[in-house]
């Protein structure tokens, strides 16, 4: 059985059809890359599987269990964790918080506790900064020392995306998606996040699906690629495989590219 | 870290390359100048200035007086305040133009005032404008003339004083920046002292009834029998608070704060204790010092404190805009009123303290009340349904319908005092300690809030609903218990209210209440403790304590929010962070120099990506 099972979800916007009968499977331990034209229905993929969108009709399955209907917060308990194609974080929360705030789902310490300063909730506490410090360290010396209580808004981009794919982490996920996680870098940057990426995976063992438009990347990481085109699924493969089908160059480049 | 992206030192380094400064603009004097007589006119018009006229403060000199020569001199120091320097431009060395500034802006609003001044001595306005009495211009002690008539020199001490005092409050710019403020701590202190004669006389005066200092004489110095500061007393002041501000400014002087850093662990800790010990010692004492009427003032900005820091959770922390906290107030009182009160419907009659886990219980219920349909608004709708949940609680207990029970506009009368045991908390200095106590829980439990689980899901929740969510917080629980929070403090204010007052009605409990709270943490600083404390002392103390200001309460407070808003939208004492975020495009040169010199410390490849990341 797959990590992760998507069945014939359909997803309207008004008269707008945004995911169109998709399945998919993604086993554990895999990188896939998601990839397609703009409007494709890639990241609406993504918000229906996180439940920041309310699904249509088809199903979602995680370890077995139908994910449909939950809340976000649920979902992220039950181990998806996302990124954001444009970076959200919460600007006036520090580094460190915001991070610490992944955790929420992995600790129970309520108002009482917090008031009374419980031993249990200092034990918590210290853990939970603990493991955001370690989250953020997974990024070299760019994110840890003094940067640990600088406010998220004062980051450079790049270090925006790393602190919100460290967010992400900080959750525990089994599966982690990336929408766009090297939009706007630069070719170092990227270069280094695709590397990034791959250790996380052999490090972690999380699974990873990521949406993205850079070849260089989509071909460095992905062991599959899944071609979205008006929300249908109309290719998957190895990369070299799906590069070479005629159905994602026409979705790419137009009929005319192909018959010229 | 090869180039420096910031220049440190431009005006040293690049002297000849600079582009010439930028002067005290005359049109800008001319603008404040119009503005500033304008509000004069506006001041004398709407009676402020007449009111305020009741009281001596400075030797012969009133409050209202006082008003009118402040505005000349607050727009020529305004007027002639040379603009900030920008990068690349020279310093504007300070001459003949800050002056200059000065005289423009006070003649202008000399010239505002005296076309104002002949045109209610003309014509008779009073049945448009009816505070604009004879007193004010045609008949002694004609207030706006300074006892002149018009003819006979009026107008020309008008335009003479106000021109003189723009230009010396101009002159202010020359002096070096230390003394300059050296000034104006004098006059602040000055300022404060007269204002507050009744707060000042009367410590006095405890002092020496309770630790027998010989402290009573120095009220009699300062101040004359009318209850003015008198000239020696403002001398004395003056000078006092000039040679503080010169003693601790000068060169050299290390912060208090510095001077304690090399001093080994124990002593520091010693240290603290000792200073905590003196501030209760000194709180202890307070309410025999100040007597029963300042106790009374200060147990009355003690409990909207007390509200204060519990709508700075809901609004100042999570994020949503409560304008009905009115309701959780009301609340707690009449769950006190009923359960304490012998008169009640219930007519049990318990003790306080058998209240308060009902008032608790109460309080969340109802938060949970409110919060629960409010769940999925945010932002202005969240604020407008909340007011109209204020307003509902209200008339609740207004009704008819609920008249058995909570006793309609009669309210629930004879509420059991306080009791400590055997003691009873009578007068308000007793009641100074219970509220006392219990702003001291609110402030703690802000401050353990805040840092813990909960505080950052409410954080997280204010900053983008959304991605929390999607971060794994309960929306649901995070709103909810945001809302208990606060309404279980509001509750505890509550149900001090109605034991201090011995009665509750619905009246007290309408829409400003509420808005003033609201005021208070706006101006004081959102989710910031100590800008809420100084804030409700400002606002809801002060004007308990000085009458004339009463009436004009929420013109001022008009007036202090849209200056807030344009000037300080972080508040007076700010969290670090709103700070921060509001100030962004002034602040961002020092971050950036400040990073810069962080990096150098770090020395090294923390720049260099590439060996960090294998």
């Amino acid at each position: 059985m797959a990590l992760f099972e998507i069945r014939g979800l359909t997803r309207d916007f008004g008269g707008v059809r945004a995911i169109d009968g998709l399945d998919l499977d993604v086993d554990d331990g895999e990188i896939i890359s998601v990839i397609g034209p703009n409007g494709a229905g890639k990241t609406t993929l993504f918000n229906l599987v996180t439940g920041m969108i309310p699904a249509g009709q088809g199903d979602i399955r995680f370890e077995g269990r139908s994910i449909v209907g939950l809340r976000p917060s649920q979902i992220l308990e039950l181990g998806i964790a996302r990124t954001f194609q444009n970076v959200r974080l919460f600007p006036e929360m520090s580094v460190r918080e915001n991070v610490m705030v992944a955790r929420h789902c992995r600790t129970r310490s309520g108002m009482l506790k917090a008031i009374f300063r419980a031993p249990s909730f200092r034990r918590e506490e210290q853990e939970t900064r603990q493991r955001a410090e370690q989250a953020l360290a997974f990024f070299g010396s760019r994110l840890i020392g003094w940067r640990f209580d600088t406010p998220a808004r004062s980051l450079s981009y790049a270090n925006r995306r790393r602190l919100e794919l460290a967010r992400a982490m900080a959750s525990e996920p089994k599966l982690l998606l990336l929408d766009e996680p090297t939009a706007g870098m630069n070719p170092r940057e990227t270069q280094e996040l695709t590397e990034l990426i791959q250790r996380l995976r052999d490090e972690t063992g999380v699974t990873i699906v990521l949406i993205e438009h850079d070849m260089r990347v989509v071909k460095g990481v992905s062991e599959r690629v899944v071609v979205l085109d008006y929300g249908q699924k109309i290719a998957e493969g190895a990369y070299a495989d799906v590069a070479s089908n005629d159905r994602v160059i026409e979705a790419y480049l137009g009929k005319t590219a192909t018959t010229a | 870290m090869a180039e420096p992206t910031v220049a440190v030192e431009v005006p040293v380094a690049a002297e000849g390359e600079l582009l010439a400064a930028r002067q005290v603009d005359l049109w800008r004097a001319v603008r404040l100048g119009l503005v500033g007589g304008l509000t004069a006119a506006f001041v004398s018009a709407n009676g402020m200035v007449a009111a305020f006229s009741e009281r001596a403060v400075l030797g012969g000199q009133t409050l209202g007086s006082l008003l009118l020569v402040a505005v000349p001199v607050l727009v020529g120091y305004l007027a002639g305040r040379p603009p900030p320097v920008l990068q690349g431009f020279a310093t504007p060395r300070p001459g003949w133009r800050n002056v200059a500034g000065g005289l423009v802006a006070g003649l202008l609003s000399g010239v505002v005032m005296a076309v104002f001044v002949t045109l209610i001595a003309t014509f008779d306005v009073r049945r448009i404008l009816i505070n604009v009495t004879p007193g004010l211009v045609r008949e002694a002690p004609r207030l706006l003339t300074f006892g002149l008539e018009l003819g006979a020199g009026g107008l020309v001490l008008i335009l003479a004083l106000n021109a003189a005092l723009g230009a010396v409050a101009g002159t202010l710019h020359l002096l070096p920046a230390r003394w300059r403020r050296a000034v104006f701590a004098a006059a602040l202190w000055v300022l404060g002292f007269a204002m507050l004669q009744p707060v000042i006389v009367q410590v006095l005066r405890g002092i020496q009834a309770e630790l027998r200092i010989w402290t009573a004489p120095l009220a009699d110095f300062l101040y004359e029998p009318t209850g003015a500061l008198s000239v020696p007393g403002a001398v004395a002041v003056a000078a006092l608070a000039f040679g503080i501000h010169a003693l601790l400014t000068r060169e050299g002087r290390r912060p208090v704060r510095a001077r304690l850093e090399p001093l080994p662990e124990r002593s520091r800790r010693l240290l603290r204790l000792v200073v905590l010990a003196g501030i209760l010692f000194v709180l202890g004492l307070l309410p025999q010092i100040l007597g029963p009427f300042l106790s009374e003032v200060l147990n009355i900005a003690g409990i909207f404190l007390l509200m204060a820091l519990g709508l700075n959770i809901v609004v100042g922390l999570a994020g949503l805009l409560d304008l009905g906290y009115v309701a959780f107030f009301a609340v707690g009182a009449y769950t006190t009123a009923l359960l304490t009160s012998p008169q009640s419907s219930l007519g049990v009659g318990w003790i306080f303290w058998a209240a308060v886990p009902f008032v608790v219980l109460a309080a969340a219920v109802s938060g949970l009340a409110v919060g629960t349909p409010v769940l999925r608004m945010r932002g202005d709708y969240l604020a407008i349904v909340t007011l109209g949940f204020g307003e509902i609680a209200r008339l609740l207990f207004l009704s008819d319908w609920l008249k058995p029970t909570f006793g309609g506009a009669q309210g629930i009368i004879q509420v059991r005092d306080i009791t400590i045991g055997p003691i009873e908390i009578g007068g308000p200095q007793a009641f100074f300690y219970v509220i006392f106590c219990f702003v001291l829980l609110a402030a703690y439990v802000t401050y353990a809030l805040q840092d813990s689980r909960v505080g950052r899901a409410w954080m997280a929740m204010r900053e983008d609903e959304a991605v929390a969510d999607a971060m794994g917080v309960n929306i649901v629980t995070a709103k909810l218990s945001a809302f208990i929070a606060g309404a279980m403090l509001a509750g505890f204010g509550g149900a001090l209210f109605a034991s201090k007052i011995g009665s509750v009605f619905p009246h007290s409990f309408s829409v400003i209440v509420s808005i003033t709270i609201l005021v208070v943490i706006i101006v004081g600083g959102m989710a910031s403790v100590p800008g809420v404390v100084l804030a409700s002392f400002v606002l809801v103390g002060l004007p308990e304590l000085l009458r004339e200001f009463a009436e004009y309460r929420f013109l001022i407070y008009g007036a202090l929010l849209i200056f807030m808003m344009q000037r300080r939208p972080e508040g007076f004492i700010p969290s670090r962070r709103r700070a921060e975020e509001l100030h962004e495009e002034e602040i961002s040169q020092d971050a950036g120099l400040r990073t810069q010199a962080t990096m150098q410390q770090q020395a090294g490849p923390a720049e260099d990506g590439r060996n960090e990341t294998s």
